[in-house]
């Protein structure tokens, strides 16, 4: 499978190279504009790191095609997310939803920071409360007497 | 001691993470239409009979295989399909994904009616040779309901109950260990009266 998925993405991307057949061009560009800027937020499945925007995957092209066909039927946003939503799931979207599943992933980050900073906190209290480390003039004299011998 | 085994902790719940990360499968996404109802659609077979639809299986427990004659991960499940198919324990319906793919060479200036003719010479060639586990295929050319299933990757396979709900999805293909330990009991469970 993992084999077959990375034939996949160098076969998608071999085409790149020597272009292939010309793709069909923006019949409209307002069209080819939003197309752009929601596909940038989706996730080609196939090549997981790309974005459905770049990715030259067959399945991409395809998905493309169907957010086309969204944008002409004039669908918000929203609802063309929600039409790969139901069928690929959150893992297409690149900024996952805020539900209680994804709590960690949204606010671990600030949990974690919260936690080193009163760590950081109690560590510097604690130093305080060292004794210094400085010579006084008994120590520093010693020392040099120390150093002479 | 405390003190000085706090790192070692820390380190051992790193490991712990990173190890877990490791076991998965990245390609593996789960699937939004288990406990759907599989998506409708209406296809031409790979015989040529009549339009199939997921509405004809109401009533039974079938599994529905996407599927391609280029596609080499469907070659490596297809002899245990062969072999499930004899048990003639449950229908398996196949989906021809895609079998003509965007850079064939061979069908590049043909009409959509001659690139149907090619897909369905190219899968019963295929059939006669390695056998045919499937009580029929459909042909989805252009991917569509492949799309409405959520197909990034063939082979998949699903499992749909006898009221039409999408009970499990495999992504990859069917390995003896899935087919014993997880389709089987579940076929098993659904296919029991309730």
């Amino acid at each position: 499978m993992k084999h077959l998925l990375i034939v996949c993405c160098l076969v998608a991307m071999s085409g790149w190279t020597h272009a292939g057949e010309a793709q069909p061009m923006a019949q409209d560009p307002q069209v080819e504009a939003r197309l752009l800027v929601i596909s940038e937020e989706l996730r080609c499945l196939v090549c997981q790191n790309e974005a459905l925007s770049s990715s030259h995957a067959e399945l991409a092209e395809d998905l493309r095609r169907e957010v086309r066909k969204l944008i002409r039927e004039n669908k918000t946003d929203a609802e063309i997310k929600t039409y790969l939503v139901e069928r690929y799931g959150d893992f297409v979207l690149y900024k996952p939803p805020l539900k209680p599943l994804t709590w960690p992933l949204w606010f671990g980050p600030f949990i974690l920071f919260g936690l080193a900073l009163v760590g950081l906190w109690r560590y510097l209290r604690l130093r305080k409360q060292l004794p210094s480390s400085r010579l006084d003039a008994t120590g520093r004299a010693q020392a040099e007497q120390l150093l002479k011998d | 001691m405390k003190k000085t085994l706090l790192p070692l902790v820390l380190f051992a719940a790193l490991v712990a993470f990173l190890g877990v990360g490791l076991m998965r499968d990245p390609s593996e996404i789960p699937s939004p239409l288990v406990g759907k109802p599989a998506p409708a659609f209406s296809l031409t077979t790979l015989s040529g009979d009549k339009p199939f639809s997921p509405a004809d299986m109401l009533g039974q427990v079938w599994v529905f295989n996407v599927w391609a004659t280029w596609c080499v991960a469907c070659r490596e499940e297809h002899p245990l399909l062969v072999q499930f198919s004899k048990s003639q324990r449950v229908p398996i319906v196949g989906l021809s994904y895609k079998e003509i793919q965007a850079g064939d060479q061979a069908a590049g200036a043909l009409s959509e009616e001659a690139k149907l003719q090619l897909a369905r010479q190219r899968s019963l060639k295929f059939l006669k040779i390695a056998g045919d586990p499937y009580k029929l295929s459909v042909m989805d050319l252009d991917g569509r309901v492949g799309i409405d299933y959520g197909v990034y990757g063939v082979p998949e396979t699903y499992i749909i109950d006898k009221q039409g709900i999408i009970r499990y999805k495999r992504v990859g293909p069917v390995t003896p260990e899935v087919l014993i330990e997880t389709i089987l009991p579940l076929i098993q469970q659904l296919d029991t009266p309730a």
